[in-house]
């Protein structure tokens, strides 16, 4: 690796150009200045550079179209604007036009000094992240999907055979365990990965609205239908079609969807021709469909054919070895996006990471690291950093600390984490805690009596 | 000044109205930290050319030119002092500024003094600051550049309290690149 970081400056004015050069020299950097644009992009196509230096106003190219064009060659490359005329709108137009930062001359030699500092630790950071996530790529990462335990490795091998097929397939596991992320990784895998891969939430929608997002509608099907649309099986020709919560569909739907993977055909509302469709199904759903089966509200022979293969995503808590590397890898993630230099957790920060029950799953994990990297004030996530109901301080659901294993909890307690447990992955969905426990509303409210389970105050 | 015992040495060159005595300090201060024998020349007036308009301030890089070319270039490293306020095309002010691995300095008092922060006049705090900074330029001129020890003498200073931060002594990888190269 080179040690000196590489420093370009753009500017029309050659006193410029040489004090800038002399100081950055000074300051122990390799430094080197251009007069133009169409030299800058000359050097920057020739040479490997850490931080370019352009100078906003200048005869030709100005210094944002200097940017621009320099970003088309390397769009990593971090270019700080200087600027002569301090308005807010330069400003803003140069960060927004993708500007690491900018610099008003002359400067206070104490903030270009911290500016041009901060660059240098970003790009060490992005590159050595670059290296890290290839290192970690190559053993525990496939596409965007990162898991190191068995259950995850499994699950990727099955993964990768179902992408190269044509089947439908079907995705189970609790909220945030990452089945979106699965299903276009699939996609993106598979011989289809050149169409379109189009996602629906069959949650989101009204029964109505529903059937016509699928399946488009005519001019005129139905008030409001002014003109006629194209459904998501349309747009999803020769790609994939996502849908996602499909345990949340009427009958009506159900009935439609099936003739679609029956027949491979589909009528608009409204309309009376069929339209046939190549279309591969991946649909996913955080509720057992089985149970839902048997109790009516989901047709068997649609099940029948959305499960030809079944992918059961496990969630967070049971592949704890996950914890630590998906930590990591939102951190470096969000570093990057927040302009952070973050190198890592404090052990007893990830110890909590890794006690904590996760009823959220991988979604709350991201969220829980996103937060930490915005409010860190060091280069460690420190125990602080997390939110509470992580480091305990109002969690009533946490796993045993690892020594404690392998005691035998009395059943009384068991029952009552238990239920604390699912209280908390439906956040106090006392209805939905009742279905997933298998009990009715009135049962679980003596429960929660007799465990003297209260609802923890927001 | 073709006198040879002048080569190999470093010369002190005090602009306008700038105090003798101090100016022998920094003569002192100079061959104690560098090793070499160091002069204190006649002042001369401050260029009036070097004056920026527009900054009200003086450019210490036409400074630097203007000694580079008053001192034949058989003549060792110069350090000129000066009591104005310096600034560079770039850099809203500067303490001083050097020829990187060249043969020319200088540096300004005018920040250094505690009166330029509102406080009383102090004579010690004033030398102490300003034979900082004469090291550090002049270690420029022998090709160093800054170090990330925040003691180091080679530190980069762009405030006062990091100049008071430091020592006017090189750290050990410091010295060691001083001596190698003097
Ligand atoms: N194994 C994983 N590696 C990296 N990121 C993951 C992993 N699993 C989940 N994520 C991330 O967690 C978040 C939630 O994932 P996703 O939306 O796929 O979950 P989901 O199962 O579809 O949740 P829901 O049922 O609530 O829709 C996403 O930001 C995703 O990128
Ligand atoms: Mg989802
Ligand atoms: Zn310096
Ligand atoms: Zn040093």
């Amino acid at each position: 690796m080179r040690s000196k970081p590489r420093i370009l400056i753009v500017d029309d004015e050659l006193i410029i150009r040489e004090s800038l050069t002399d100081w950055l020299m000074e300051s122990g950097y390799e430094a080197q200045a251009v007069e133009d644009g169409q030299k800058a992009v000359e050097q920057v196509k020739q040479a490997e550079w850490d931080l370019l230096l352009v100078d906003l106003k200048m005869q030709g190219m100005n210094g944002i179209e200097v940017m621009q064009r320099v970003k088309q060659i390397n769009k990593d490359l971090p270019v700080v604007i200087i600027t002569g005329y301090p308005t807010v709108d330069t400003a803003v137009q140069a960060m927004k036009e993708g500007a690491y930062d900018y610099i008003v001359k002359p400067f206070n030699p104490e903030e270009i000094d911290l500016v041009i500092r901060n660059v240098v630790a970003h790009q060490k950071l992005v590159k050595e992240n670059v290296y890290l996530r290839q290192e970690l790529k190559r053993r525990y990462q496939f596409r965007d999907i990162v898991g190191k335990s068995r259950k995850m490795q499994e699950l990727l091998v099955l993964l990768k055979t179902v992408a190269k097929s044509n089947s439908t397939v079907l995705i189970q596991g609790e909220s945030g365990t990452g089945k979106e992320l699965i299903a276009r990784a699939i996609h993106d895998t598979s011989p289809r990965h050149k169409g379109p891969f189009v996602a629906v939430s069959c949650a989101a929608l009204p029964e109505t609205l529903l059937e016509s997002e699928l399946f488009g509608h005519v001019k005129g099907a139905f008030t409001g239908a002014v003109s006629a649309r194209k459904g998501k099986f349309e747009l999803a020709d020769t790609g994939t079609l996502f849908l996602d919560e499909v345990g949340d569909t009427s009958p009506k739907t159900q009935a439609g969807l099936l003739r679609v993977l029956e027949e491979r055909e589909f009528t608009r509302i409204g309309g009376s021709e069929a339209t046939k469709v190549d279309v591969r199904v991946i649909s996913a759903t955080n509720k057992d469909l089985e149970q839902l089966v048997s109790r009516g509200q989901f047709r068997d022979d649609l099940l029948y054919r959305l499960n030809v293969v079944t992918i059961t995503v496990p969630p967070l808590r049971e592949r704890p070895e996950d914890i630590p590397l998906l930590a990591e890898h939102f951190l470096t993630k969000y570093s990057i996006e927040n302009k952070k230099d973050i190198e890592s957790f404090a052990a007893e920060a990830l110890d909590l990471l890794m006690r904590y029950e996760w009823p959220g799953n991988v979604r709350e994990l991201e969220n829980v690291v996103e937060r930490a990297v915005v409010v860190a004030m060091t280069s460690v996530i420190a125990p602080a950093e997390l939110p509470d109901i992580v480091t305990g301080e109002s969690a009533p659901v946490k796993r045993a600390a690892p020594e404690a294993e392998g005691h035998e909890l009395p059943l009384r307690e068991v029952e009552k984490r238990h239920i604390m447990r699912v209280l908390h992955a439906v956040s106090w969905n006392v209805k939905e805690a009742a279905t997933k426990l298998g009990i009715d509303r009135t049962t679980l409210y003596n429960r929660l009596k007799k465990h003297g389970i209260q609802r923890p105050k927001p | 000044m073709p006198d040879s015992a002048l080569v190999d040495s470093i010369l002190v060159l005090p602009f306008g109205d700038f105090p003798e005595a101090v100016s022998y300090f920094v003569a002192g201060k100079v061959e104690e930290r560098f090793g070499r024998a160091a002069h204190v020349l006649e002042p001369v007036a401050l260029p009036e050319e070097t004056f920026v308009p527009a900054r009200s301030q003086y450019s210490s890089t036409l400074l630097l030119r203007y000694i580079l070319a008053r001192i034949p270039k058989t003549e060792s490293s110069v350090i000129g002092l000066t009591d104005v306020d310096l600034c560079t095309p770039v850099l809203a002010f500067v303490f001083g500024q050097a020829q990187l691995g060249g043969r020319a300095a200088v540096v300004s008092t005018h920040r250094l003094h505690q009166e330029y922060y509102g406080l009383p006049h102090n004579d010690a705090v004033l030398l102490e600051r300003l034979g900082k900074e004469v090291v550090h330029e002049l270690g420029h001129t022998c090709g160093m550049v800054h170090c990330q020890e925040r003691r180091c003498v080679m530190y980069f200073s762009n405030s006062i309290r990091e100049v008071d931060a430091k020592q006017d002594t090189f750290c050990p990888p410091c010295a060691r690149l001083a001596s190698a190269t003097l």
